[in-house]
This record gives C-alpha cells, sequence and structure tokens, in this order.
C-alpha cells in the first residue's frame, strides 16, 4: 500500500522518470504498479458509491411519486419529479416547515456568533499571550464537553420553565453557545498559535489595545481558521435534538424536532419524508464539503493537525 | 490594565512553547499584568461555568431526593436511595448494559470499517476526492434525517430498500417470494447499531486518513528499500504510527456514542430493549416526571463518562505534549 503512496514526490528514483538503460526493468515494474492502482481505484470507488448509496437513494427517493417510491422492489427508472419539494415547503396538509428552518437558522447563526465572540479572546489568551497553566485551562474547557448534555438537562428545563423561557429560541441560542464554545476555543487555540507574534507586537507598539488587535490583526491572519470553526459550530446547532425536543414546544421548534414530528403528523409519505430529509441535511452537507479538512480537526478537538 | 497590555513587548512570550513563559513572581506590576492576561479568558470561563456546571452541580442536588412533580408535596430527601434504584431497576439497569453494548460495538466496528476505508483513501487513484466526499456524506447528513433514512427508507418491510434489494436480488434467480424480515422488529439494537455505524465510519476514516498522512515518508521509504513486504510495513510502521490515532477516534467516538440519543429515539423510541441511558433519562424525567431517579441516573452517566474521559484526556495530552514541543 505503501509503495503507492510513494510516487507522490515526482521524479522519485524509478519511479516515472526511468532512464533508458533501465527502462525494462523498471518498465514491467511500473506496469505492475498502475494495475495494481487501477485495480485499488476501482475498488475505492465501489465500495465509496455502495457506502453512499443510503444516501443517495434517499436523493433519488425525494425525486420520485409517491406511489414509485412505495414500490418492492425498488423502481429506479420512475419519472422524477420535484413535486416532493414544492409539497413540502407548499405544507400540504401539515405545519408549515419554514418557521422551524428559520428557528434552526437563528439557533446555529446566533450561538455561533456569540461561540466566536467568547472563544476569540479566550483563544488569544491560551496560545498568543498564554496565561500561566495554560494547558490546565485547555483541559477544563474540554472536561465540560464530557459532561454529557443529559446529565444538566433537567435543571435547565426547571430553570427554563420558571423563568417562562421554555419554547423560547434564545434559550437554546444560549444552550448552543456553551456546547460549542470548548470545541472552538480548542480549534481556535491551534489557530492563533500559528499568528507570527512579531506582527501582534508591531500592532501593540504602535498602540493597539486588545479588541483592535483581534479584530484588526488576528483575525484576518487566522480568518480561514476562524471560519471552519465557525462552519463545525454551526453544523452541531443545526444537529441538535434533546435539548431542542424537551425545551421547545411549538413556536421555537427547530428544523429537526419538525421532521421527528413530521412522520406522525403526516402519515408515511416515503418521498414526501425523503424530500423533508433532504431539504434539513442541506445546509449542514453544504458547510461539511467545503470544510472536509477542517472538519476532522474540529470533531477531533484540535488535537490531530 | 490595557496599558500593561501594551508593555507586554519587555517579556515576549513564545507562543510555541507558552508553558515556559512565566510572568516575573512577586506584587505589583507583575501581578497586574497577569491579570490582564487573564481577562480575555474570563467571559468564556465564567458563561461555561454557569451554563453548564451549574445544572449539574443542581442534577447532583436533585439525585438526592425523592421528587416526583405530579406529586410535588411528597418530595422529601432521600440519601442515594435514586442510585440504588439505578441499579436495581430492571428497565434502568438494562438500559446500563444497552448503553455499554451499544457504544463498544459501534464504536470498534466503525474504527475497524474507517482503518479500512483509511488505508483505501490513501492510496492514489482518479477521483479520490470525490470518493472522500462520497464517504463521508453518511457523517454530514443531519443525524435525525439518517436515523428517519434508515427506519423508512432501507428497514421497512414492505417497500424498504433492504427488502426491496433483496427481493429484486432473489428474483434473478427465479425466487419470487424470498424471505423479508422485519428488521427492526426482528434485530431491533443491531438495527440502530448498522445506521449508527454507517455513520460513525466516515469520522473514524477521517482522524485515521490524518494520521496515515503524517507518516514520515522517509521511514516509509527506507523500511521499502531494506525489503519489507506490505504487511511487515503496516505491521511495524504503519499501525504503530497509528496508534494514538486510534486511541483518539475510539475515545471521541465512545463520548459522542455513548450520548446519543438520535438514533435510538427516531429508529426505536427505546422500545425492544433499545433503550440507552440518554434516552431513559429523558423518558424518566419527560414522561414519568420522575425527577430525582432520573437525576441519578444522569449522575451515572457522567461518572461512565469520566472513566472514559480520564483516558481520553491522558490520550489527548500526549498528543497535545508532542504538539507544544514541536518546532
Amino acid at each position: 500500500m505503501s509503495t503507492l503512496s510513494a510516487p507522490k514526490t515526482a521524479g522519485a528514483p524509478g519511479k516515472g522518470s526511468t532512464t533508458d538503460g533501465n527502462r525494462d526493468s523498471y518498465g514491467d515494474a511500473a506496469r505492475r504498479e498502475r494495475r495494481r492502482s487501477t485495480a485499488l481505484g476501482l475498488l475505492a470507488w465501489v465500495v465509496g458509491v455502495v457506502f453512499c448509496f443510503p444516501a443517495l437513494w434517499m436523493f433519488l427517493t425525494s425525486l420520485h411519486s409517491e406511489s414509485d417510491a412505495a414500490t418492492n422492489p425498488p423502481s429506479l427508472t420512475a419519472p422524477l419529479t420535484f413535486d416532493n419539494y414544492s409539497g413540502f415547503f407548499g405544507a400540504d396538509g401539515g405545519a408549515s416547515p419554514w418557521p422551524p428552518l428559520i428557528n434552526s437558522v437563528t439557533a446555529s447563526l446566533f450561538s455561533t456568533l456569540f461561540v466566536l465572540v467568547l472563544a476569540l479572546p479566550a483563544a488569544y489568551a491560551l496560545s498568543i499571550k498564554p496565561v500561566r497553566k495554560w494547558t490546565d485551562v485547555m483541559f477544563f474547557f474540554l472536561s465540560t464537553k464530557m459532561l454529557p448534555v443529559v446529565a444538566g438537562l433537567l435543571p435547565v428545563y426547571l430553570f427554563a420553565k420558571n423563568v417562562g423561557m421554555l419554547d423560547n429560541i434564545w434559550l437554546l441560542v444560549i444552550l448552543y453557545t456553551s456546547m460549542n464554545l470548548p470545541i472552538a476555543v480548542w480549534m481556535m487555540q491551534s489557530f492563533l498559535a500559528d499568528v507570527p507574534v512579531s506582527i501582534i507586537e508591531a500592532a501593540q507598539v504602535d498602540g493597539a489595545r486588545l479588541p483592535t488587535v483581534l479584530m484588526r490583526v488576528v483575525a484576518p491572519v487566522a480568518a480561514p481558521g476562524i471560519a471552519a470553526t465557525a462552519l463545525i459550530c454551526f453544523i452541531f446547532s443545526w444537529n441538535e435534538l434533546l435539548f431542542a425536543r424537551v425545551l421547545t414546544g411549538v413556536t421555537a421548534q427547530t428544523a429537526p424536532v419538525f421532521l421527528t414530528g413530521f412522520v406522525t403528523s403526516q402519515g408515511l409519505f416515503l418521498a414526501q419524508l425523503c424530500a423533508a430529509s433532504v431539504v434539513v441535511s442541506l445546509p449542514v452537507l453544504a458547510a461539511g464539503f467545503a470544510a472536509q479538512d477542517k472538519l476532522v480537526q474540529g470533531l477531533s478537538l484540535g488535537a490531530v493537525k | 490594565m490595557s496599558t500593561s497590555v501594551s508593555d507586554a513587548p519587555a517579556a515576549p512570550p513564545e507562543p510555541s512553547a507558552p508553558a515556559a513563559s512565566r510572568p516575573p513572581a512577586g506584587r505589583g506590576p507583575g501581578r497586574a499584568r497577569e491579570w490582564a492576561t487573564r481577562a480575555p479568558l474570563l467571559p468564556a470561563l465564567i458563561f461555561l461555568i454557569a451554563v453548564t456546571q451549574l445544572p449539574f452541580v443542581a442534577t447532583l442536588f436533585i439525585s438526592l431526593f425523592d421528587w416526583n412533580s405530579l406529586n410535588p408535596d411528597a418530595r422529601s430527601f432521600s440519601g442515594l436511595a435514586n442510585y440504588g434504584e439505578v441499579f436495581t431497576d430492571a428497565d434502568l439497569r438494562d438500559s446500563v448494559f444497552t448503553t455499554m453494548l451499544l457504544t463498544a460495538s459501534v464504536v470498534i466496528v466503525s474504527v475497524v470499517l474507517g482503518l479500512l476505508l483509511a488505508l483505501l483513501l490513501n492510496q492514489r487513484f482518479k477521483g479520490r476526492g470525490l470518493v472522500r466526499t462520497l464517504l463521508i456524506t453518511p457523517f454530514l447528513l443531519v443525524p435525525v434525517s439518517a436515523a428517519l433514512l434508515w427506519k423508512h427508507v432501507l428497514y421497512n418491510p414492505e417497500y424498504g430498500l433492504l427488502n426491496g434489494g433483496w427481493a429484486w436480488f432473489t428474483g434473478l434467480f427465479g425466487v419470487e417470494t424470498p424471505t423479508q424480515p422485519d428488521w427492526i422488529s426482528d434485530m431491533p439494537l443491531l438495527a440502530v447499531e448498522a445506521a449508527l455505524v454507517w455513520q460513525w465510519t466516515p469520522f473514524m476514516m477521517l482522524i485515521l486518513l490524518a494520521g496515515l498522512q503524517s507518516r514520515p515518508l522517509d521511514m516509509m521509504e527506507a523500511a521499502r528499500l531494506d525489503g519489507a513486504n506490505a504487511w511487515q510495513m503496516f505491521a511495524f510502521l504503519t499501525l504503530p504510527h497509528l496508534r494514538r490515532y486510534l486511541e483518539l477516534g475510539v475515545l471521541l467516538g465512545s463520548i459522542y456514542i455513548v450520548q446519543n440519543f438520535d438514533a435510538v429515539f427516531t429508529i426505536t423510541a427505546g422500545g425492544l430493549g433499545t433503550a440507552n441511558l440518554p434516552y431513559t433519562i429523558y423518558q424518566t424525567f419527560y414522561q414519568a416526571h420522575e425527577y430525582g431517579l432520573a437525576s441519578a441516573a444522569g449522575v451515572v452517566v457522567v461518572i461512565g463518562t469520566i472513566v472514559i474521559a480520564t483516558f481520553a484526556l491522558r490520550v489527548v495530552s500526549s498528543l497535545f505534549s508532542e504538539e507544544a514541543s514541536r518546532a
């Protein structure tokens, strides 16, 4: 396997850059290797398509009519239609999906914004001008992530009930902010550690204060990392179900909660369910495809570079 | 405060080895400077403590009470009785075992599959980026969507893809009425596990792929020139190098899957012996209104997670010190 990863360096001895003198001996090996690499590539494609097939199938089903979707064996050649999507947004006989989608956008965007506002200075204090025992502080942040949300759910519910914040989207904003803050601090710490100290010092010599330094010097340099952090926070907030399920009702319902209720209120319309699932997943899919590389780094809390 | 920040160049801390930078000991300006460096940290720290730690303390407190919200007058201090019930009540005890079984099986299977996929994807072939995108798609579906997809589109006994595909396949050989299992009622836990493995394998693959790509190429090349075959290189070079990444995948996977709610809630609604602790807690407090009992179960989840997390922190801290000592 690793024999194949070697040719990455173009012109490595014996690979691609065969000289006339030893073309025969190397030519054979190169041919063998090419064949093997073609076979493995083919295998990878088959595995990839098979693995992704349920998701592709969901998308295909969303483009079929209900009667075509519910055939057994499944029909591949049925005519395609966008009726399920227009039906979903037109809310055929059910609740409109717009309020939950808007709630999800609100909760995800605002919590992400708050996370960035809180995490950027914290990451600055942990990487650029590190406080003493900064690793201990990092581990404290991480440890809050390891506290299962379900263990704090009841007090949060009671608190919300007593102050009248049940079914209020801003309660989710606060909770999602706390849920994503540790990850964001970890990610940003590793991104900010890459910012050259000299340019920060230059700004400070010029009399810039901390907020200016953060906004004018640090943020632009670390922009790609900050964007990746924001995407991951957005994805986590968008996906969250347990808090949303317990703490919201009708007005503050989010898209995942809507999706779970969609089946029961509509009966089972397979094609429309698929369309609904695609719509709700679309923002996350787009964000995830855009940030594939950063995704793993963020999910492993900055530990894997 | 900010004045002392601006005179910081007098003692520039090295970001690559920050643990070594210590403000001068003593009072006066040193102490003020220390507070100035701490100040940016405080909003995040205070917010996090207030929103995550305080509720847990409250949970700890409530777990010591016999408290059913439908019968609020009968609330009384009951000591550790709720904990006794968590381990003796058949349903709760079962959900402890279900949680362990679910977590362990999903993590192990998805790590093994993730490793195979990562090895495959580490090869050079045409359209590698596209295949990678295909492979991570399951992980990017909203968990509820993925669970609904498995429940209705794949497992449905009448027109699910699994039975439909099977019927089509046997139809090719002239078998008109093949066995059509009702996946969710016949093998409920396996049904949930399969859906979770499908979702988590890409995560493991991404972590392990990052590990594979950070292998020191010169060492691989040297081993190859010394005549090591592919298996030897895998067993003696790749696998030891991947150890940290494997551990990280296992531990992060465990932490996320122990907490899984979406799949259990959506696919089986906790029925047929698939209720894990998060789902049981949700039910105990949200439907049965047993606040004290739910809190005790919550504390048990935390203790379980702390056991995993202790190992996780050790692993992450070793990765971390590696990063800190780098350069």
